[in-house]
């Protein structure tokens, strides 16, 4: 165990610590918002030594570095004024390491956040990130992350973190934190991961592996999504070499772990439908022998989850509109996206959904002018150009 | 050293030394060719220690006013005149002089078009107060 004695520098096991030592201050009975804040002083502060210095016992390091930095705080704060209200909530009683995590989730993906918050302050209560990386991560200046942080605190504080809170609304934070950026010194899809997998020690519940699995399984193919140049490769296009196969295999057994532990009480959730039809995907050698005919299956199962998957899920039933238009022929995947043109009509995705069925159909005209749209309302420039650059290709004469 | 924004319109400004279709109508490797440019220039300009920002803007626009008390803010979202300025990006630049901003404002202009001939696109150069 890396507890045992000096071990080499190893800054992901240094954040795993980091849920672990703030739960046991948590539930010591030092508040949240002051805990947080002294044990990411404390991080800061080790990230900086223990290059040079690895510690002989980094998880009691951390817990003293940061018990110092709440002593500190509190003399200071005693100075002033007294602490108001803030003894009223009984600490938790000892729990599990593996609970730690969960506890901390839950108290980041606070249902009274708004989505950024709970973002940032996932990753840095949990994930161990420090201010200045999430800020990078998300294009904000530090300054603004760290009012960010702040202030998503403050609007806990007070707040009983004890209850055990919706399990649903931590595994939207994590997918929202997979797909909030890949930039910055940190990649925010790898932290998910990160975050995903420790969940998953956590619980067996299968969504928790289902969101765990669909991950693994999209971001395997990550290296084949933009080539040299950094321009846009979509999936029918991508070169497979390229995709992870390690991270597929992990993916796959996620997978049907989770697939086999699902139950009547237990029904399947949306992120196991999603990853089963990332698997799908991942294990056809060629575009050309995807198993459609079982994605379409999928998709009708995720569909199938909404009461009215039209407005509801609308992503959804565009997904299997692809679907339907290889199985069934273009023609009726273009049909299915009708049903979504009052809901979507004005995103980009509904626009380059149709222009891809339009040009599976051979009508380039449509082809092009949908794509040109789909290029008109899109909010990220690599998706921007390559879809103005289908829209010039499918026009263009065909090279003979 | 002062900072310049470059400014790119997708529409207004001085009349367009030659008329030009929209990118989604040009042949592929034209517009292949226009986005390696512009990749091209912020690479250039942080080797050159000047690039400070580039960012594009989406051509959807809305302009919102204060409703007054107790109503909702005001909006309107076009139609606009055809006319009407509608910038599409900017790079910032952070440079010796106002003739340094300029060249490379023109070198932006020189940026592959239809057939790999220059477009000449105006380029609105604006300096950002210290």
């Amino acid at each position: 165990m890396a507890e045992a004695g000096p071990a080499p520098w190893d800054e992901d096991a240094l954040r795993a610590l980091v849920p672990r030592v703030l739960a046991a201050l948590v539930r010591r009975g030092e508040d949240f918002d002051t805990a947080e804040d002294a044990l990411q002083e404390a991080l800061v502060e080790a990230l900086r030594t223990w290059p040079e210095h690895p510690p002989r016992d980094p998880r009691g390091w951390l817990t003293t570095g940061a018990t110092r930095r709440l002593v500190d705080a509190r003399r200071s704060e005693a100075a002033r004024h007294r602490r108001e209200q803030r003894t009223n909530e009984p600490p938790p009683s000892g729990a599990e390491e593996g609970d730690d995590t969960l506890f901390l989730l839950f108290c980041c993906a606070h249902p009274t956040l708004p989505p950024a918050s709970q973002v940032a302050l996932t990753l840095r209560a949990v994930g161990g990130l420090t201010t200045r990386e999430i800020a990078d991560a998300c294009y904000v200046p530090e300054a603004t992350m760290a009012q960010r942080i702040s202030r998503a605190k403050r609007a806990l504080r007070g707040r009983p973190l004890d209850r055990a809170g919706d399990l649903a609304v931590v595994l939207r934070v994590l997918y929202l934190i997979y797909t909030t950026g890949h930039s910055g010194r940190r990649d925010l899809a790898t932290e998910a991961i990160r975050l995903a997998r420790q969940l998953t020690l956590a619980t067996d519940e299968p969504e928790a592996a289902g969101l765990l699995a669909l991950m693994l399984l999209n971001h395997a193919r990550r290296d084949a999504r933009l080539d040299a140049h950094g321009r846009l490769v979509t999936l029918d296009r991508q070169d497979r070499s390229r995709w992870d196969r390690r991270m597929i295999a992990e993916g796959v057994r996620v997978l049907q772990a989770a697939l086999a532990r699902q139950d009547a009480d237990r029904p399947r959730g949306r992120y196991l439908v999603q990853a089963a039809v990332a698997a799908l995907h991942d294990d056809a050698a060629t575009a050309e022998e995807t198993d459609w005919p079982q994605i379409l299956a999928w998709y009708d199962d995720l569909v199938a989850l909404s009461a009215d998957p039209v407005t509801q899920d609308p992503a959804a039933v565009l997904g299997r509109a692809v679907a339907v238009g290889h199985v069934l022929g273009p023609a009726a995947g273009l049909r299915e996206t009708e049903r979504l043109r009052d809901v979507i009509g004005e995103r980009h995705r509904w626009h380059a959904t149709r222009g891809y069925l339009f040009e599976r159909l051979g009508d380039r005209a449509a082809a092009a002018a949908a794509y040109a749209e789909a290029g008109r309302l899109a909010t990220n420039v690599p998706e921007r150009d390559h879809l103005v650059l289908r829209a010039a290709t499918v026009l263009a004469p065909p090279i003979t | 050293m002062p900072k310049y924004l470059l400014l790119k319109h997708y529409r207004g400004g001085p009349e367009p030394l030659r008329p030009m279709p929209p990118m989604d109508q040009w042949a592929p490797e034209d517009v292949e060719a226009h986005m390696a440019f512009l990749r091209h220039v912020s690479e250039m300009l942080e080797a050159n220690g000047e690039y400070v920002d580039a960012q594009a803007l989406t051509p959807a626009r809305t302009w919102v006013r204060y409703g007054g008390p107790d109503a909702a803010p005001v909006t309107t979202d076009g139609p606009f005149p055809e006319t009407s300025d509608l910038v599409a990006g900017w790079y910032m630049i952070d440079v010796e002089s106002h003739e340094r901003a300029l060249e490379l404002a023109a070198y932006v202009s020189s940026e592959p078009g239809p057939g790999g001939t220059p477009l000449y696109e105006w380029i609105d150069v604006r300096e950002v107060m210290s």
